[in-house]
């Protein structure tokens, strides 16, 4: 399929790290299913503050599997301040690129990362600044 | 197994219309309008063809109009239309919700010249009644346009009763036909058409050509100017080779009807009650009055481009009517207009047969909608809150 490098394609027909962790440090999820699309990030973070697992849900095309599949590979094993700084660009890169209409899935599979660390600052009371975090949003185009 | 299940998008061309083709490449490629004796004998072609498609149609050679097809049809019946009534001060048309884009964007643009456009409701069963019709028509209706068989859901309209309500109330009717020709029977005459359109590629025959059939008496506009093909209706040097592959298609697909819808009906309907067995899916459209060939389902907690890639790494070419498939944002408007909620719209799935299909390969293509559909769920949120009962399911298990 020439729609997907072959990158996109890989990451989709063998996503890595597909799945749940009980009793997850943090846990975001992104996008609604009237969109067409629902991310869930499962952060494992120890105490120095190192991703040592993450896992991810996703429902959504073949671009969205991907991207979910990919962002989980860019932060395992990286300090959670490492991940916060991952960028929809860097997932789309590391894909070698989505087609236009679906770069929307590497910007949910930043939002579904920094939600999770969100929720694993707030459950351990670790001071943030909340301007790092992008506020909770429907999706305009769908929602109306 | 390789298995193409998306011949309502196209078909493949039949050895019988690709013969029927050549010569009019190679040996009579005369311009028909020329007066030198292959240009002669491509016109004698050219109206032979003619005769032949009006026979199958049950209607007039005149009647018949060649055009690049299914789309150039539909914009050329509906123009056409609103122009005849807006002379006499009629500005009213009744269509349905759930039109190919041919006729709704057409619509549309009439709309905007001050057209009154009236969709009527296809209700859950994707089927629109010859009652609604007539409760809709008024003193000012231009036309009604409603489609022979929906090209998404394959439901086939009571066409011959709604062009009946048309006919007695002396309105112009016209289907878009496209997916119906070679699949369903289909008589100008008997179902009480004013005007018809149809496309070469649904029925193994070429791209790029159909026919738009008009009844004598309306009065076309012109979609394409220039030289005076087509009675005047339709300029352009005819496209032969594709029109003589047309014909030749179109006679080959409706000599048997008989014998293909009962050859694929049970087939049809063997997948149908395969993919009934996955849990929290329901077939779109009306169980009885659909295409022998045409199945669509949707399934929750799954999105159809996913779903779709997957069965083509397992060799099956299929569709959907998910927003990621179409390059849109909104999922199917057919799937909307018989009232599928977006979450279910996005996970639907078209597979649509030819009649060389198998049964082993119906039970492949079962086999493999089941494992993808359980496949994708188990790694979908959206499904683990249906399953945990955090959202409320659509369908019934």
């Amino acid at each position: 399929m020439a729609l997907y490098s072959e990158k996109v394609m890989d990451h989709f027909r063998n996503p890595r790290n597909v799945g749940v962790i009980d009793n997850a440090d943090g846990v975001g999820e992104v996008g609604n299913p009237v969109c067409g699309d629902i991310m869930k990030i499962y952060l494992k973070i120890n105490d120095e503050q190192i991703i040592e697992d993450v896992k991810f849900e996703t429902f959504g095309c073949g671009s969205a599997i991907a991207s979910s599949s990919m962002a989980t590979e860019l932060i395992k094993g990286k300090p959670v301040s490492e991940a916060l700084k991952l960028t929809n660009k860097a997932v789309t890169e590391a894909l070698d690129g989505l087609p236009a209409h679906k770069i929307h899935c590497s910007v949910l599979a930043e939002e579904a990362i920094k939600k999770a660390v969100k929720d694993y600052y707030d459950q351990n009371g670790i001071a943030y600044d909340p301007k790092d975090f992008p506020e909770d949003h429907d999706c305009e185009h769908c929602m109306g | 197994m390789r298995i193409y299940a998306d011949n309502a998008a196209t078909t493949k061309m039949s050895r019988n219309a690709i013969d029927a083709m050549i010569p009019y490449m190679e040996e009579i490629y005369g311009n028909p309008s020329s007066l030198y004796e292959i240009g002669q004998k491509a016109k004698e072609a050219l109206e032979d063809a003619r005769a032949r498609a009006a026979k199958v149609l049950n209607c007039e050679a005149r009647e018949i109009y060649f055009t690049s097809g299914g789309s150039e049809a539909d914009n050329q019946a509906i123009i056409s239309a609103a122009r005849i009534g807006e002379k006499k001060g009629k500005k009213h048309i009744i269509s349905t919700a759930f039109e190919h884009h041919a006729v709704l964007h057409t619509l549309k643009k009439l709309e905007k010249e001050g057209f009154e456009i009236e969709l009527l409701d296809v209700h859950s069963n994707g089927l629109v009644t010859a009652e609604q019709v007539a409760a809709a028509i008024r003193e000012d209706t231009a036309l009604v346009t409603i489609m022979y068989a929906n090209n998404e859901i394959g439901t086939v309209q009571p066409i011959k009763e709604i062009g009946a309500v048309c006919r007695e109330k002396k309105v112009l009717f016209h289907t878009d036909a496209v997916q119906a020709i070679g699949h369903v029977s289909v008589d100008a005459a008997r179902d009480n058409i004013d005007m018809l359109s149809l496309s070469a590629h649904k029925f193994h025959g070429p791209k790029g050509v159909g026919i738009l059939y008009a009844k004598k008496g309306i009065m076309l506009s012109n979609i394409i100017e220039g030289g005076a093909q087509e009675r005047g209706k339709r300029a352009g040097t005819e496209n032969l080779p594709g029109i003589a592959g047309m014909v030749k298609a179109l006679e080959d697909a409706t000599s048997d009807l008989d014998g293909y819808t009962a050859r694929l009906t049970p087939l049809r309907d063997r997948l149908i009650a395969g993919l009934d067995e996955i849990s929290y899916s329901e077939l779109n459209g009306d169980r009885e009055h659909r295409l022998p060939g045409t199945v669509n389902f949707c399934f929750e907690g799954i999105e159809g481009e996913s779903l779709l890639l997957l069965l083509d790494d397992k060799g099956i070419s299929a569709s959907s009517g998910s927003a990621c498939t179409s390059g849109s944002l909104d999922p199917s408007h057919v799937l909307l207009a018989i009232g599928r909620p977006h979450e279910v719209a996005h996970g639907s799935l078209r597979l649509s047969l030819s009649e060389d299909i198998s049964e082993e390969e119906i039970d492949y293509l079962i086999k493999s909608v089941k494992e993808v559909v359980e496949y994708l769920r188990n790694m979908s949120p959206f499904w683990r809150d249906l399953v945990n009962g955090k959202r409320p399911h659509v369908f019934a298990e």
